[in-house]
């Protein structure tokens, strides 16, 4: 077990700064030397609502979220009355004292009580009280002995863009705050976050950011979106960087328009993508289907959150797996990636593009509003910028098209289904590419055999493609006596549950799909053959990922744990659901 | 010296005998051979139905893509090539229903894109329903009643839209299509050629006969400035008894998008080089994270 292992929770409204300053806390703790996981949880609205950030610190890796808290700073009566039953015996809460807190509950549970008068430090320091935020984590600070000079160095770099004088009244607020908890309540709170010794320097980054990151370094040259959650994050990322790095990043008019962009811009030959969620994926479906004919390498991020239509807007489900395999008209190939850490989306976000351009065919990847939005601390290094490669497949170089014989056939049969790729702008490679059946040179045709032939050239590149899709990862012992299988984002929550149930004696193992099509059918059934006790963990209420792998295997899982509440599935959920199980 | 024979296919179009569609094939080729551009410096984008099938009868690069979404196809395309004449060619359905809020966007962006709308009146690949355009009480297999729907005014929405070309042809005066397809080309910036393009089956009521002794040119009218937009506003509400062709409207050294996207002030971006990232980039990329 760790030895020292904490949660935060910060709980308040939207408008109060909820989810910056959480993030600002979050690299404090990293910046000081120790593990983090962050995650956020909010409604769909600008002020208001209850929005909270959970913060949690060890001296150890950590991939999920718990759903126990040590120390709440609740900035609202809400956030008291939702979350003070989560506190932990021995934890504590930070709030002001014009907050109901139902004292003789917490002195049942060993958990202490903090008032601090968060408006008025805020006030008398910063002359707003708005910045009861930094009050609040200049307290928790205090209160665990949390070295100050490193929120020092935090709130310097957050502020910085505001200007000097707002770092200098953050400052003081936070200061202020600071020496006020300690003073007065340090000795009464066990936990202490000091710096960690000989640690390695670390970042601090969610699955949206690595999955830019490992766009950008495999050359992406073009972004095309429309702002939805939680894929927004990309959209913005990259149009902050496009100018630095070279890359053309255009909001547009609609999804449709994105789709049809990165497909504009990927025929004339410039790596392209569009990142989306559930609803901008629905209007893209038939833009899919045009770069599957036209054999057009896009890229498409697929952020899911809850549906169907708006659903829960701001939250997370993995509802969407079946849904983009069978998006589009039609019968085409396209590779779909399910990336389930920050090291798979960095890497995911490069070679989503050689996938594309070796085989000429949409790639997918599946994300998640919990992987998506959701930090985790890594060390530097980590992401292998260095060996991040660009492999454009069989892309026909302006040499080759001047020494071309004959007339450039687009679309010509070949064993792999990938037929040789010119970009238009040769004089030798004049070309049609069209959303028409068509023959090899790219004229529209309707004949039964070309036709026949056509469809046949395509769905083979997929059985090339099969050949690098990677099966599953498997942590854990190799013999176990029970197996979580998982995709995508349940990697964190199913690895912590893994370790939780050998912590305890018992005999677990998972896997994890991070390739899902085409389906790793070999692999899996090679894999699930070894498992006795096999058990589905999904974020969904109909088990796609379970019917995928039953239909494509013909192995028959044991158990089946899903969430479709749109909150994220936690070490603690799934050892639940499996208690269920054992004795259900 | 480019020919018109440059931009000939072995491939036949399969359009009526009669169908406007043809002198509009003539007048593009004519345009752009005329202009010195070569096919393969030339994207052609267009949308479906009978007239988006040009670049299947043309020797150009063609991207035939879904009905109403040639223009962010050919967005993308000019972003990522700014070097290539990139040109929108599609049909009323295409581009003044499903497509029209697309070319609002292209419109007000000032996209460097030249749109053709082959303008018929009417859905000639589905076999005649209305369009857009049809007038009212026009009957169709969709409107037996005769269509209640206002005629979209496709002079007047560019105009509102911002766009900084517009203008007008009629196939059977070919010369002159030709030239308000040159001049439209030429033009930097969003540039919409509405062509009346008679339909000979599905809409023989709106066909030669009809425009014939209807057109004239707006911009050889005395006095007419193609740069008052204003002037352009009141003349293109004018449909009837004479119907404007010509340049209606065309306002010069507006930056179009793809001048004020700093990463294309680099050369195109298809040319550009992957970057050659260096430690100093690991760095920077590595301390918004840290």
């Amino acid at each position: 077990m760790p030895s020292m292992e904490m949660a935060f929770k910060i709980g308040g409204e939207a408008g109060q700064g909820v989810e910056s300053s959480g993030a600002g806390f979050a690299k404090a703790l990293v910046r000081a030397g120790w593990h983090v996981f962050g995650m956020q949880d909010y409604y769909s609205r600008i002020r208001g609502g209850h929005n909270f950030y959970q913060i949690r610190v060890s001296d150890r890796p950590v991939y999920a979220h718990v759903e126990s808290v040590d120390l709440l700073l609740a900035l609202t009566q809400e956030a008291v009355d939702r979350h003070c039953g989560e506190i932990v015996e021995g934890g504590g809460v930070i709030c002001e004292e014009c907050l109901e807190v139902d004292c003789a509950s917490l002195d049942q549970r060993d958990v202490s009580y903090f008032p601090v008068p968060l408006t008025d430090i805020a006030q008398e320091h910063g002359g707003a009280e708005v910045m009861r935020n930094t009050a609040a984590l200049g307290a928790a600070a205090g209160l665990v002995h949390f070295p100050f000079e490193v929120m020092v160095s935090v709130i310097e770099d957050n502020f910085a863009k505001k200007g000097a004088e707002a770092v200098q009244v953050n400052l003081r607020v936070a200061e202020s705050a600071y020496k006020y908890a300690r003073e007065q309540f340090a000795d009464k709170f066990p936990y202490r976050l000091g710096r960690v010794d000989g640690a390695p320097p670390r970042m601090i980054l969610n699955g949206n950011q690595a999955l830019s990151l490992g766009a950008l370094l495999g050359g992406c040259k073009f972004v095309a979106g429309y702002p939805m959650t939680p894929a927004t994050s990309i959209l913005q990322w990259m149009a902050t960087h496009g100018e630095r790095y070279g890359v053309v990043v255009k909001h547009t008019e609609d999804e449709i328009a994105a789709i049809l962009m990165i497909i504009g811009a990927a025929h004339v030959g410039a790596r392209a993508m569009a990142p989306t969620s559930g609803g901008g994926f629905s209007l893209m479906n038939e833009g899919l289907g045009l770069a599957g004919i036209t054999e057009t390498p896009i890229v498409i991020v697929e952020a899911q959150r809850p549906g169907p239509a708006t659903g829960l807007a701001t939250r997370t489900e993995q509802g969407d797996l079946l849904f983009v395999l069978h998006a589009s008209q039609g019968e085409f190939p396209r590779i779909v990636l399910s990336p389930g850490s920050i090291e798979e989306c960095f890497e995911a976000g490069w070679r989503a593009f050689n996938l594309a351009e070796k085989y000429q065919c949409p790639v997918i990847v599946l994300s998640d509003n919990f992987l998506a939005n959701s930090v985790r601390s890594i060390e530097v290094g980590a992401l292998d910028f260095a060996g991040v490669q660009i492999d454009r497949g069989q892309l026909l170089t302006k040499e080759e098209l001047d020494a071309l014989e004959g007339e450039y056939l687009r679309y010509a049969y070949m064993e792999s289904g990938v037929s040789p790729r010119a970009l238009p702008g040769h004089p030798r490679a004049v070309f049609q590419a069209t959303g028409n059946e068509h023959t090899p040179d790219g004229h529209l045709t309707e004949e039964i055999e070309t036709r026949r032939l056509q469809v046949e050239k395509r769905l083979k590149k997929l059985d090339s493609a099969r050949e690098e899709i990677r099966g599953p990862v498997l942590y854990g012992p190799k013999k176990a006596e029970v197996t979580l299988v998982g995709w995508g984002s349940t990697y964190g929550p199913l690895r912590e549950a893994v370790d939780m149930l050998n912590a305890e004696g018992g005999r677990a193992n998972m896997l994890h799909i991070r390739d899902v099509w085409p389906f790793p059918a070999k692999a899996m059934r090679e894999a699930l053959s070894k498992a006795r006790r096999k058990v589905m963990v999904e974020g969904n209420a109909t088990g796609q990922m379970a019917h995928l792998l039953e239909a494509y295997t013909g192995v028959k899982l044991d158990h089946h744990v899903r969430r479709y509440d749109g909150r994220p599935l936690s070490p603690q959920y799934i050892l639940e659901r499996l208690e269920e199980v054992h004795h259900g | 010296m480019v020919e018109f024979q440059d931009y000939q296919s072995p491939v036949r179009p399969t359009w009526c005998e009669g169908c406007g569609d043809y002198g509009i094939w003539n007048a593009l080729k004519f345009a752009l051979s005329e202009l010195d551009l070569a096919p393969h410096e030339v994207l052609m984008v267009t949308g479906i139905g009978c007239g988006s099938k040009t670049p299947d009868y043309t020797h150009v690069n063609g991207l035939h893509t879904l009905h109403g979404r040639s223009l962010p196809a050919a967005t993308g395309a000019r972003l990522a090539n700014h070097g290539m004449k990139v040109l929108c060619v599609h049909g009323d359905g295409d581009g003044y229903g499903m497509g029209l809020g697309h070319m609002m966007h292209a419109a007000r962006r000032n996209m460097d894109i030249t749109d053709v709308v082959q303008n018929n009146r009417v859905y000639g690949l589905t076999k005649g329903q209305y369009s857009p355009t049809s007038p009212e009480g026009f009957v169709t297999k969709t409107s037996p009643q005769g269509a209640i729907d206002h005629p979209v005014n496709p002079w007047a929405l560019a105009l509102a839209a911002g766009a900084t070309f517009i203008g007008r042809g009629f196939p059977a005066d070919l010369r002159h299509l030709v030239e308000v397809l040159k001049k439209a080309i030429l033009h930097r910036g969003y540039a919409l050629v509405d062509v009346l393009q008679p339909c000979v089956s599905f809409n023989r009521g709106y066909a030669y006969e009809y425009y014939q002794p209807r057109v004239y040119k707006v911009d050889e009218e005395p006095g007419y400035d193609t740069t008052d937009r204003a002037g352009a506003w009141q003349r293109a509400q004018e449909w009837g008894d004479r119907i404007p062709i010509g340049i209606l409207y065309q306002v010069e050294g507006t930056p179009t998008y793809e001048d004020q996207v700093a990463v294309l002030r680099g050369g195109p971006l298809v040319d550009q080089d992957f970057r050659e990232w260096t430690d100093d980039d690991f760095e920077k990329l590595t301390a918004e994270f840290v």
